[in-house]
C-alpha cells in the first residue's frame, strides 16, 4: 500500500498575499464597517448603534441632495465627454505630422495633477484677475462662480470636460486605428453612407473601448473631489457639494465618524452597483440590438 | 456587366516619379472581355492587389486610364463604379444578422424589401447560409464569415465586374473546392466579368478562362492555362507555374543544338541572330524529361534524390553539378545512381534574357 505523505506547508506560500490584502483592503474596510455601526463621544468610547446610522442616512435630505447633485454631475459629464470624445477621435488625422501633434496636445491635460487643474480654473475664472472671468465680465456677461450656482456648475463641468475628454478621445482613437482598411474599402464597395460606416463599422468596433471609457469616466466623475473643492469649496451654499465633498465635511469637519462611515459604505455600493449596470448593459448591446432583424 | 479596359496604367505609391523603381505597377495595357473569368496570378508583392484596387477605384492610378465599356472611370469614386470586391479576410458588419449583411449593398442602393428578400434568400441558399440567415454574423465561423463576404459581392446582379482578392485564403481546403466550383457555376449562370487575384496556381488555373501572370509590377504573360504550361513566355512563368516548376539551365546555342554543361542537345528548331552577350537559357518542364537506364540513349546524369509523391515520382538528377527535376510515372529498370536523360525536343524552349524566343523550323 502506498502511503501518501501530505503536509500543509504550502499554505505558507500564500501567506504574503493574505497579509498584503489584509492590510491594504480588508482591515481598512472593516474599520469603516466597524465605525458605521457604532457611535463615539471621544476618548475612544464606542457605543453599539446597529443600523441606525444607515437608517438616518437613507432618510436624510442632506444625503439625498448630495446624491442627486452627484448623479446629475456624472450624467452631464458622460453626456458631454463621450459624444465629444468620439467626434474628436473621428476627426483626428490617421497619418502624417498631425498625428503626434494631436496625440500630445490631447495627452497634456491628462498629465496635470487634479489640484493644479482646480487652481488653474479657479484663477482662470476669477472676475478680477482671471482671463476667462474678466473677459466675460467685460463682455457684460454676469459670471461669478463664487456667487452664482449656475456659473459654479458651468465652471466645474467645463473644467472636467477640458481635463478628461482627452481620455475618451485617446481610447476611441485607439479603437478606430485598430479597424483594418478592408472594412472601409468594403463599405465603399457596398455603397454605405458616412453614417452607415459610423453606425455599422466604427461604433461596433469601438464598443469595447467605449465601455472602458464610460466606466472610467463614470467612476471618476462620481468620486470627484479635488477640483470642485479647490474651485468652489462646495459652494456657493451647498450647490457644488458633491458626495465626496459632503463626506469629507462630515468625517473631518464635523468628526461624525459613524454617519461618515455609513455614507462611505453606501457611496461605495452605489458606485459598484452603477458600474455593474453600465457593464452589463453595454456588453449586451451588441448581442441584442438587432436580434431577429432583417425582416 | 462590362468590358474593362486598362489604358497605359502605372502606379507609384509615392506619387509621380521618374524612377521606375518607385512604380508598384509598371506601364500596362489590358482588355478584360465582358463576361470573362480571369485570374491574376503572381507572387506576393507583384502588384496584383494594386491593380485590383485601381479597377475598383480604391486607388487612383498615377498614370493612365480605366474604362468600363467606353466610359472613362479613372477618377470616379468606388461607390459610383458599380463594382463588387471581395477581400482576403472576411469583412462583415458585426452587429447585423447574416440576412442584413447580404441585403446591405442592395439597401444602400435604395432597393425595396420586395426586391431584396427573394434575392438574399436565393443567394444564401447557393452559399449554404440558409440555416443561419437570422443569426448575428459575428457568431459564425471564419468560413461562414467569408461566405457572407462573398455573398455581399455576388448579391447585385448588375455589377460591372466582381473582383476577388485572394478570397479563399482563410477557407479550409475541402471547402475551397466547393466554393470555387460554386463561383464557376455562378459565373456560368450570370456571366459576370470576374477577376480573381491569387498566388495559388491551382486556384488560378481551375477558375479562369484566361490567366494573367504578373511579376515585379509587370504582366509577363496572358494566356489560357494550357498555354502557360506548354509555352511559358517568360522564365518566371515557367518557374512559377507547375509543381515542380520548369527546369531552367544556362546554355549556349549552335544553330539547332544547345550546349548544356558541356553536353550537346539537339533541338526541334533553329535559333539565329541571338544578340551577343545575352543571357541564354534552356527551359524544359520536368514532365518532358525522361530517364533511360545507363546503357541506353541520352545525356549521362547522376540520380541525386527520388521523391515519391503518390501519382508519380520526382527525380532530382545532377548534370555535371547542375540539378534538374524529372517527373516519371515509374522508375523501372533503374539500378544504381547512374542514368541517361532524354529531352522531348518539341517541348524544349529557349529563353533569351528571360523571354521566350520562337526560333525557326528546321
Amino acid at each position: 500500500m502506498i502511503v501518501k505523505q501530505t503536509n500543509q506547508k504550502a499554505w505558507f506560500m500564500v501567506l504574503p498575499v493574505f497579509l498584503v490584502v489584509a492590510f491594504s483592503a480588508v482591515i481598512p474596510l472593516m474599520t469603516v464597517v466597524n465605525y458605521s455601526v457604532q457611535d463615539t463621544f471621544g476618548n475612544n468610547v464606542f457605543f453599539w448603534v446597529g443600523m441606525d446610522w444607515f437608517k438616518e442616512l437613507i432618510h436624510s435630505d442632506r444625503f439625498h441632495a448630495a446624491f442627486l447633485r452627484q448623479l446629475l454631475f456624472s450624467g452631464i459629464i458622460l453626456a458631454i465627454e463621450v459624444p465629444l470624445g468620439i467626434v474628436i477621435a473621428l476627426a483626428m488625422p490617421r497619418k502624417g505630422w498631425g498625428v503626434p501633434v494631436c496625440l500630445i496636445s490631447m495627452a497634456l491635460p491628462l498629465l496635470i495633477p487634479w489640484n493644479v487643474v482646480g487652481t488653474i480654473w479657479q484663477i482662470f475664472g476669477r472676475v478680477d484677475i482671471g482671463l476667462l472671468g474678466h473677459s466675460l465680465a467685460s463682455l457684460g456677461i454676469d459670471y461669478n462662480y463664487t456667487q452664482d450656482p449656475i456659473a459654479a456648475w458651468l465652471t466645474v463641468i467645463v473644467m472636467d470636460v477640458w481635463h478628461w475628454t482627452s481620455l475618451v478621445v485617446l481610447l476611441c482613437y485607439a479603437g478606430l486605428c485598430s479597424i483594418p482598411d478592408a472594412y472601409y474599402q468594403a463599405a465603399k464597395i457596398d455603397g454605405a453612407s458616412r453614417w452607415s460606416v459610423f453606425r455599422y463599422i466604427q461604433l461596433p468596433k469601438m464598443q469595447r473601448v467605449l465601455l472602458i471609457a464610460i466606466l472610467l469616466r463614470f467612476m471618476d466623475s462620481f468620486m470627484i473631489y479635488t477640483e470642485p473643492f479647490v474651485i468652489t469649496g462646495g459652494g456657493p451654499g451647498n450647490s457644488t457639494t458633491f458626495m465626496s465633498i459632503d463626506l469629507v465635511k462630515m468625517a473631518v469637519g464635523q468628526f461624525d465618524l459613524g454617519p461618515a462611515a455609513a455614507m462611505s459604505l453606501v457611496y461605495f455600493l452605489v458606485i459598484l452597483l452603477l458600474s455593474w449596470v453600465f457593464y452589463t448593459v453595454m456588453s449586451n448591446i451588441g448581442e441584442n440590438s438587432s436580434n431577429g432583424g432583417g425582416r | 456587366m462590362a468590358k474593362v479596359t486598362l489604358n497605359d496604367i502605372a502606379h507609384s505609391y509615392n506619387g509621380p516619379s521618374d524612377n521606375p523603381d518607385d512604380y508598384a505597377l509598371k506601364k500596362l495595357d489590358l482588355v478584360w472581355r465582358d463576361g470573362g473569368a480571369y485570374a491574376l496570378l503572381g507572387p506576393s508583392g507583384c502588384g496584383k492587389t494594386t491593380l485590383l484596387n485601381i479597377i475598383s477605384g480604391l486607388l487612383i492610378p498615377t498614370r493612365g486610364q480605366v474604362l468600363f465599356n467606353d466610359q472613362d472611370v479613372t477618377r470616379l469614386p468606388t461607390e459610383q463604379r458599380n463594382i463588387a470586391q471581395i477581400f482576403q479576410f472576411p469583412v462583415i458588419y458585426d452587429t447585423m444578422t447574416v440576412f442584413e449583411n447580404l441585403a446591405f449593398p442592395l439597401k444602400n442602393r435604395g432597393r425595396t424589401k420586395e426586391e431584396i428578400e427573394p434575392r438574399v434568400i436565393e443567394l444564401a441558399g447557393m452559399l449554404g447560409l440558409s440555416r443561419n440567415l437570422y443569426t448575428k454574423a459575428q457568431h459564425l465561423t471564419a468560413d461562414a464569415k467569408q461566405k457572407i463576404s462573398l455573398g455581399r459581392g455576388l448579391i447585385r446582379k448588375s455589377v460591372n465586374a466582381i473582383l476577388f482578392d485572394e478570397p479563399l485564403t482563410v477557407i479550409d481546403p475541402q471547402l475551397k473546392w466547393e466554393l470555387r466550383s460554386q463561383l464557376k457555376y455562378l459565373h456560368k449562370q450570370f456571366q459576370f466579368t470576374m477577376i480573381y487575384v491569387t498566388h495559388d496556381q491551382t486556384e488560378a488555373l481551375t477558375f479562369a478562362d484566361e490567366v494573367i501572370v504578373m511579376y515585379e509590377g509587370k504582366i509577363v504573360q496572358v494566356g489560357t492555362p494550357e498555354a502557360l504550361f506548354e509555352r511559358p513566355e517568360h522564365t518566371f512563368v515557367g518557374y512559377f507555374i507547375g509543381s515542380p516548376g520548369m527546369n531552367i539551365a544556362p546554355c549556349t546555342l549552335q544553330g539547332n543544338r544547345a550546349v548544356v554543361e558541356g553536353h550537346d542537345i539537339v533541338l526541334g528548331r533553329t535559333y539565329r541572330d541571338i544578340p551577343a552577350g545575352a543571357k541564354i537559357e534552356l527551359g524544359i518542364r520536368p514532365e518532358y524529361l525522361a530517364l533511360n537506364p545507363p546503357e541506353g540513349q541520352g545525356v549521362p546524369v547522376r540520380i541525386v534524390k527520388v521523391d515519391d509523391i503518390g501519382r508519380h515520382k520526382i527525380v532530382r538528377v545532377g548534370l555535371n553539378g547542375r540539378e534538374l527535376n524529372v517527373v516519371m510515372p515509374e522508375l523501372s529498370g533503374m539500378t544504381g545512381n547512374n542514368a541517361r536523360l532524354v529531352f522531348d525536343i518539341d517541348h524544349t524552349n529557349i529563353y533569351v534574357n528571360d523571354q521566350l524566343v520562337p526560333g525557326e523550323p528546321r
